[in-house]
């Protein structure tokens, strides 16, 4: 396994609630309560959960944008969560993050060149002055926009590509670590395909490593290495990308996954569907032990009392972090990885490229969106190419693009 | 008829530069909605034409303002004095002409003060929060609560006697107007700063490192000072009509200054006997203010995205 690139540690954000005439504190918002992970270089951890859970908290803790209550976050060894001053400065050029808005992400009277540029004349060590606004055409290209868009504003360009503007901010400083705030959550499906392409695609030229936070459990499975499974501040399950999805030993994992469509029609009404009774708890009065047993069907006493630590725990196969005193692998879902496998011949002939790529392809369109061309073939082709599972049930459609 | 030659127009300069210099900022949007309005157009040339009177008021007249002719006091208008004489026998249109200089000197400098001053406080309050907004939001509310005429006048008497010189009175009523006008422009500036703050481009500064000086100035600034700039080029027609009431009050500007309040000031005496004095310098400062509060409100469309 390559070398631990960023090190979370009993990493806590707490905000308080002040209420009153002399706005006393009179309790605290735990976001984030005590959350441990490594990150190793080139690898993509995702952060799955329901709204609230601390997930985006967790991020803006990792870059520094919250100052955390208290634990660290160590970057090759440095803390980065007590840095301050010029350390913090210098450290903030390894890690760096995408936001999930892209219409808010980007400043509405800054050109794409200045957006893009901004990361260099904060960090002027980085590229000399006069190679500034070629290096700012290379990331454009990398990110797949028309380099010479250099001088256009944000609200010439669509989700898509300002999220790719967005992203292009991202790794001007070469990062090692890239944070992803939902970064695909605002678009629609088809474009989410191309950034989350465009994603895998940097990592395989850049080395990055990501931190991959997201709701859709699909999206997250199919860019992840490693997922972490939050619920109310804490991870409740941790592993890697198969043995989360198929070897679940978390109840609120198993019902998260039940939640899922299912794409393949005959497997349809087979499965088990876990509804998890009642609400979330509020984050400001966690429940005592373990944080689910309000909702769990398997709560028993000693999970009120007791807080289950986040440890490796047996999962049938082998074993995973889990925060369960009575983890046990339940198969929610029959699920293929289908990422590898060849499209089936029986359609092969179909013309997989969407209308547009066919007319550019002959001429009639104009390029007026700025894509690259090979770049709207390439994450076409590639947004079919893993929704074929091998019984040969094409998934043409994108919104059934579920790997589980 | 003129979208289509926009279209054309659109057309030609995507043929002439490709789609690369097709950059349009929100600003060159403004712009080109501000070309169409008649009210801009109107309200700028007499701008225009006041700000020329207030440089060079000598290419409008060659009567010396200050030359008193007493036998023909309160003369009508005739062709040696195009808008007659005054009570000591000045020539009105040369003194209306003169007394532009000081009304749009006030006007400018206490729009350029207070948008410095309030700007600057608001901006700052909104961006430290906490105790700092808390106390410059209750000051602003305390000034709030002094009437603009009576704190000017009660600002004036406690100066009076300091400062007599051209540019000192006129300094005076700027600090005057200043001192009550940058409260309204500073919670302005406020607001519009806190609704840009919890944007994620300005988290994105924060997390490449950009200084707190770099965030304001290339982020939070720029998107938020368009309210502004609608409010104080108001206001600046609103800081005339102050320093005209002040002067008329006769706690303003003061003779041997040459304004268009002092001159309505002294032409009160013959309201009913010899009119023209009077409405001369009230036309002209009128048309003034008309002229800021219109180029205003034709600002504001612009800006307003929601009015296209």
């Amino acid at each position: 396994m390559p070398e631990v690139i960023l090190q979370a540690r009993d990493l806590v954000k707490h905000y308080p609630i002040r209420r009153g005439i002399l706005r006393t504190v009179q309790g605290h918002v735990k976001a984030v309560d005590g959350v441990n992970f490594d990150l190793h270089k080139g690898e993509t951890l995702g952060v799955v959960g329901e709204s609230g859970c601390g997930k985006s908290t967790l991020g803006r803790l990792l870059v520094r944008l919250e100052a955390p209550t208290s634990g660290t976050v160590e970057f090759e060894g440095a803390d980065m969560a007590n840095a301050s001053g010029k350390e913090l400065r210098a450290l903030r050029r390894n890690i760096q993050i995408v936001f999930q808005d892209p219409y808010t992400s980007l400043n509405p009277r800054m050109t794409v060149g200045d957006i893009i540029g901004e990361p260099f004349e904060i960090h002027p060590e980085v590229v000399p002055k006069g190679g500034r606004r070629k290096r700012v055409q290379e990331l454009l290209d990398l990110v797949g926009l028309n380099p010479e868009h250099i001088n256009r504003y944000p609200h010439q360009f669509s989700g898509g590509q300002r999220q790719r503007i967005g992203i292009a901010r991202g790794i001007a400083l070469d990062p090692k670590v890239l944070i992803c705030d939902e970064p695909v959550s605002a678009l629609d499906v088809s474009v989410q395909a191309q950034v989350v392409n465009l994603m895998e695609k940097l990592q395989n030229e850049l080395g990055l490593a990501y931190v991959f936070i997201a709701h859709d459990l699909s999206v997250v499975r199919h860019i992840s290495d490693r997922v972490s499974v939050m619920y109310l501040g804490k991870m409740a399950e941790l592993g890697h990308e198969e043995e989360v999805y198929e070897r679940p030993t978390h109840p609120y994992t198993q019902a998260l996954l039940s939640a899922v469509p299912v794409p393949d029609p005959t497997l349809r009404g087979k499965r088990q569907h876990i509804v998890l009774q009642g609400d979330v708890p509020s984050p400001a009065n966690p429940p005592s032990g373990c944080r689910f047993h309000t909702r769990c069907w398997k709560a028993r006493e000693k999970c009120k009392t007791d807080v289950p630590e986040l440890i490796l725990r047996p999962d049938g196969v082998g074993e995973h972090f889990s925060a369960c005193h009575f983890a046990e692998p339940q198969v929610i879902v029959p699920t293929t990885d289908v990422s590898d496998v060849e499209p089936d011949e029986r359609f092969a002939e179909v013309d997989h490229r969407d209308p547009a790529t066919i007319a550019e392809a002959e001429g009639t369109l104009q390029d007026a969106d700025g894509l690259r061309p090979e770049t709207t073939t390439e994450a076409q082709a590639n947004l079919f190419a893993p929704i074929q599972d091998d019984e040969g049930h094409p998934g043409r459609v994108p919104d059934e693009r579920r790997d589980v | 008829m003129s979208e289509s030659a926009v279209l054309v127009e659109g057309a030609e300069a995507q043929a002439a530069g490709g789609d690369v210099g097709d950059a349009r900022s929100l600003g060159a949007d403004a712009w080109r909605s501000l070309r169409k309005s008649p009210f801009f157009w109107v309200s700028a040339v007499l701008i225009l034409i006041f700000l020329l009177m207030a440089i060079w008021p000598s290419l409008f007249t060659s009567t010396d303002p200050t030359k008193a002719v007493l036998k023909e006091a309160r003369s009508r208008p005739s062709d040696a004095a195009w808008f007659g004489r005054d009570i000591q026998g000045y020539d009105i249109y040369a003194r209306v002409i003169y007394g532009a200089r000081a009304s749009i000197l006030v006007g400018v400098l206490t729009t350029v003060f207070t948008v410095l001053l309030g700007g600057a406080i608001g901006t700052l309050a909104a961006y430290a929060g906490g105790w700092v907004d808390s106390l410059v939001s209750r000051i602003t509310d305390i000034f709030f609560a002094i009437p603009l005429l009576l704190g000017a006048i009660l600002f004036m008497a406690a100066l009076s006697g300091t400062m007599t010189g051209y540019f000192g009175v006129i300094f005076k009523v700027v600090m005057a107007l200043t001192l009550l006008g940058w409260p309204s422009l500073a919670r302005l500036m406020r607001s519009s700063v806190l609704q840009v703050l919890p944007n994620d481009y300005v988290q994105a500064a924060r997390a490449l490192g950009a200084s707190p000086w770099r965030i304001i100035r290339s982020h939070i600034i720029p998107n938020a000072m368009g309210p502004m700039i609608v409010v104080s080029t108001i206001n600046l027609g609103a800081y005339i009509a102050a320093e005209a009431t002040l002067s008329f009050l006769g706690i303003g500007l003061t003779p041997p200054v040459i304004s268009w309040g002092v001159s309505i000031n002294d032409a009160i005496v013959g309201l009913r006997t010899t009119p023209h004095m009077l409405l001369f310098p009230s036309l002209f400062l009128s048309i003034t203010v008309l002229a800021f509060i219109m180029l205003g409100d034709a600002i504001r469309d612009a800006f307003d995205p929601k009015s296209r």
